[in-house]
């Protein structure tokens, strides 16, 4: 088969390529409105600190939730809208077992081996919640959002019950270094935690069939099943993974407030799962699926979040603001649009890239 | 005459990143003909067409309607000038009543008369003599009928060219003839009718005149009359004919004895099937024959696991086994392609290397992923195989045209090897001389040992390739033929033999 030796340029064959001028975009506002300060990094106790870093700091539980919620949009077709409220009940349960353990051991400090254990316990709470959402949505064919919306509903409250119906400190120096930056490592903990999952990720897109099999699932369910791929299994996992992602979420927000407060906790992080994954070129319809263009997107949506604050956009303006922003970034993402923007640019080039072969008819 | 001509089209070239889709192509229609357009799939049908109404816009040559210079810019322009189209796919409301369908779209301004609405399309039902109420909902109305509504629809508007792009598809035979009835009518009317079929004994029913096309190029025009059905066929392939007619003689019987590949006692599903016996001898190609509907179609579904599986024991090669889900039939070698290529084959936003390797690769397993070199090996093995025609195996299987989707499909399947494949309507919807390749293809891996179960709408094509047919009606097995007696008024007897018996 001959290779067509020219293809016509088209923005659709760069999937990255709207998530990624968007965020040099707003990269280039703030190095108009701030200079190249934007991209200083000063160490301040041995830790690195400055607008990027900060950016990479802030956007952790986004990143992490927004790697599972687009493996769930990709199989099921749809969003899971308690991913907060997940990552509020798990963190809960992670406090809750810090708590029960030095009531039960009277004078002991927390160590690594009980927040590892806590944090355990915490992701299996997250890996439970969902395969809740995963049952319901792949044996009982509820849709996703309303599937979810149970949760949505019930999570803070029980939260809040596992918190004994009050906000516990979780003020221990070994959450502080979590949350924070653990000694003679000049990187914040939650950065370095984002970095793991993201590369855990890539191994397991490596070596295995998830991106596969949750696309074939997304795309046909009846062709994926003739083709002996389990949909309900498919759909089950990646629930379950998600619900895994929000426990290190909720477990990261924790650590970096050192209060649980069930109410705030992880607060419409959902929406911007949601949208990160739009942005990332991801349809929301489901089927294939980026989640590189996922990843970007969310740390596009904290970039914005904090150039806003820097602008020095008031309080309730932001969220005006960056609803503003989304609704132009959603318009130039239409199919309408980028049709239009693909013949901009290929209309010079449209002669010449005619291949004169049959074979390929 | 000159004045005849409605439509001329000359030097139509048009292009595609990496195909060149029409070369060159002149196409004529006159007054109150009926012309054929036909060719093989990927001939460029369908972007003639499209370049007529203006759904693509041409690169070059010039199209004239009764004289005048047009270049549409929308189908909807070419329909307000008289070019009304009428698709394969029904695109119309069904749960909305026939005159709504015939107006939607067209009124003007904001308000309706509903009264002068229904009153007009019952004027042009009755002139035309579609059996339809104007305030029938179009859900009610049959295939055909819902097929005539949208030709009504297109002709209403002062339509001077009328295109058919394959209309009969979904028609059974007694609503083909109804079509042609209404397509005569027309045709006495002065309308230039455009047909675009696969069905060679249509074109020859009705049509006065035949373009074919052939891999985007002008293969010529012809007089129906002066064409026989034989060189058609051959100018589309565009090779001499000797090649159909040889399949007969490549057909062996399958040597009866041994243990059968596969064996079914009392095998039913959840989809209707009534218990069946059922086996198959290693290189043999059966097939289930009966009217549609019959259960052939839910009965090798229960062989894959397709339909949950209610009871019946199954034997491979002399072992029982239990086959519970498709992927239990997968590794028992055990391939299947499905009746309903969109629904239940293709994934359609996939590429065509990730739909070929498919199926081998979940029974390769889950944690054992392919590389990307290997499944490009795999997949460019197969392109090459069955000659399929795409710009490269990262191409999303959808820009396919019908016969190469189903070819990635088959690739599927030879790709795991099978022993034992059934292949459900694998030549539906596509073109000669992709069904000639597919059955001879069938018959070669019979040779191989590969046994085949085959099952089609068309009865010639399993006398041709089958060596024994199952009959089946109403979900029941009610014959088995084989040898001497694999004939067409055979088969027809053994349908009808049981309807007598009771009544």
């Amino acid at each position: 088969m001959p290779e067509p030796t020219k293809r016509k340029f088209r923005l659709s064959s760069f999937p990255l390529f709207l998530p990624l001028v968007v965020l040099l975009l707003l990269v280039a506002v703030n190095i108009v409105s701030g200079g190249f300060g934007y991209f200083a990094i000063e160490l301040r106790n041995g830790v690195i600190y400055g607008p990027i870093p900060s950016v990479l700091y802030g956007a952790a539980e986004l990143v992490i939730i927004t790697i599972g919620m687009s493996l769930v949009n990709a199989s099921s077709r749809g969003q899971d809208i308690s991913v907060g409220v997940i990552g509020a009940v798990t963190s809960a349960v992670f406090a809750m077992v810090l708590r029960e353990y030095l009531a039960r051991s009277p004078g002991s400090a927390v160590s690594w081996g009980v927040v590892l254990a806590a944090f355990f316990i915490s992701c299996l709470t997250g890996a439970l919640l969902g395969a809740f959402n995963g049952t319901l949505v792949s044996v009982f064919k509820v849709q996703p959002m309303v599937a979810t919306l149970i949760l949505f509903t019930a999570g803070r409250s029980l939260a809040f019950l596992i918190d004994g119906k009050v906000s516990p400190n979780l003020q221990y120096p070994i959450i502080k270094q979590i949350g924070f930056s653990l000694p003679g490592i000049p990187i914040q903990t939650p950065i370095l935690i984002t970095i793991a999952c993201i590369i855990l990720f890539a191994v397991v897109f490596k070596l295995t069939n998830l991106k596969l099999y949750s696309q074939a699932v997304g795309i046909n369910e009846e062709a994926a099943r003739l083709n002996g791929i389990n949909p309900v299994a498919v759909k089950l996992t990646s629930f379950i993974i998600l619900g895994v992602c929000c426990s290190i979420a909720g477990f990261i927000a924790v650590s970096k407030s050192g209060r649980h407060d069930s109410v705030n906790i992880l607060k419409f992080i959902e929406l911007d799962a949601i949208l990160a994954v739009a942005l990332g070129g991801n349809a929301l319809g489901g089927g294939k699926f980026s989640v590189k263009g996922a990843v970007i997107g969310a740390y596009t949506i904290e970039i914005l979040n904090q150039t806003l604050l820097r602008l020095k956009v008031g309080g309730e303006a932001i969220k005006l603001m960056k609803a503003l922003f989304i609704i132009i970034l959603m318009v130039l993402a239409s199919p309408v649009v980028q049709a239009y923007l693909t013949k901009l640019f290929t209309r010079r080039t449209a002669e010449e890239t005619i291949v004169p072969t049959k074979e390929v008819l | 005459m000159p004045n005849d001509i409605v439509l001329e089209m000359r030097g139509i070239c048009k292009a595609f990143p990496g195909v060149r889709a029409l070369q060159d192509v002149d196409f004529t229609l006159r007054r109150g003909e009926i012309h054929a357009l036909m060719g093989e799939n990927g001939a460029g049908k369908s972007t003639l067409i499209k370049t007529l109404t203006g759904v693509y816009q041409k690169d070059s040559g010039q199209i004239d309607i009764e004289g005048r210079r047009t270049a549409f810019r929308s189908p909807h322009e070419a329909q307000a000038n008289g070019v009304g189209t009428v698709y394969q796919e029904i695109m119309l409301c069904p749960n909305l009543s026939v005159a709504e369908n015939m107006f939607i779209g067209r009124e003007k301004g904001v308000f309706v008369s509903w009264r002068e609405m229904n009153r007009r399309a019952g004027i042009i039902l009755d002139g035309l003599s579609i059996p339809a109420r104007p305030t029938q909902q179009l859900r009610s109305c049959s295939l055909a009928v819902q097929q005539m509504i949208a030709i009504a629809r297109a002709v209403d508007m002062q339509c001077k060219i009328l295109i058919l792009d394959e209309p009969t598809s979904s028609l059974d035979e007694d609503e083909v003839q109804k079509l042609f009835a209404l397509m005569r009518e027309l045709k006495e009317r002065g309308v230039g009718i455009i047909f675009v079929t696969h069905f060679l004994d249509q074109v020859y029913q009705v049509s006065d005149r035949i373009t074919v096309l052939r891999n985007g190029e002008l293969v010529g025009e012809y007089e129906a009359e002066k064409l026989p059905q034989v060189e058609l066929v051959s100018k589309m392939m565009g090779k001499e004919l000797g090649d159909v007619e040889k399949l007969k003689n490549l057909k062996e019987a399958a040597e009866d004895g041994g243990t059968p590949v596969f064996e079914a006692e009392s095998l039913s599903s959840a989809a209707g099937v009534r218990p069946y016996d059922f086996h198959i001898q290693k290189g043999e190609v059966n097939g289930f024959t009966g009217l549609l509907g019959s259960g052939r179609s839910e009965s090798v579904r229960a062989i894959f696991a397709a339909d949950k599986v209610t009871g019946g024991n199954v034997r491979i090669n002399g072992k029982r086994i239990r086959i519970r889900k498709p992927k239990d039939a997968m590794k028992r070698g055990i391939g299947y392609l499905p009746e309903d290529r969109k629904g239940d084959g293709l994934i359609a936003d996939l590429s065509v290397r990730e739909n070929i390797v498919l199926a081998l690769q979940t029974m390769h397993g889950f944690f054992r992923p392919f590389s990307l070199k290997k499944a490009r090996a795999f997949a460019d093995e197969y392109i090459a195989l069955l000659n399929i025609k795409t710009p490269s195996s990262d191409t999303p299987v959808h820009s396919l045209s019908g016969g190469n989707q189903q070819k990635v499909i088959l690739a599927r399947w030879l790709l795991i090897h099978p022993e034992y494949l059934i292949l459900d309507e694998p030549t539906r919807g596509i073109d000669v001389g992709t069904k000639v390749e597919i059955q001879r293809l069938v018959l070669k891996l019979a040779s191989e040992g590969v046994s085949v179960t085959f099952i089609s709408s068309e009865i010639e094509e399993m006398l041709r390739t089958c060596s024994r047919l199952i009959v089946m009606r109403d979900r029941n097995i009610v014959g088995e033929l084989s040898g001497e007696d694999m004939t067409q008024s055979k088969i027809m007897h053994t349908i009808a033999g049981e309807v007598t018996q009771n009544a």
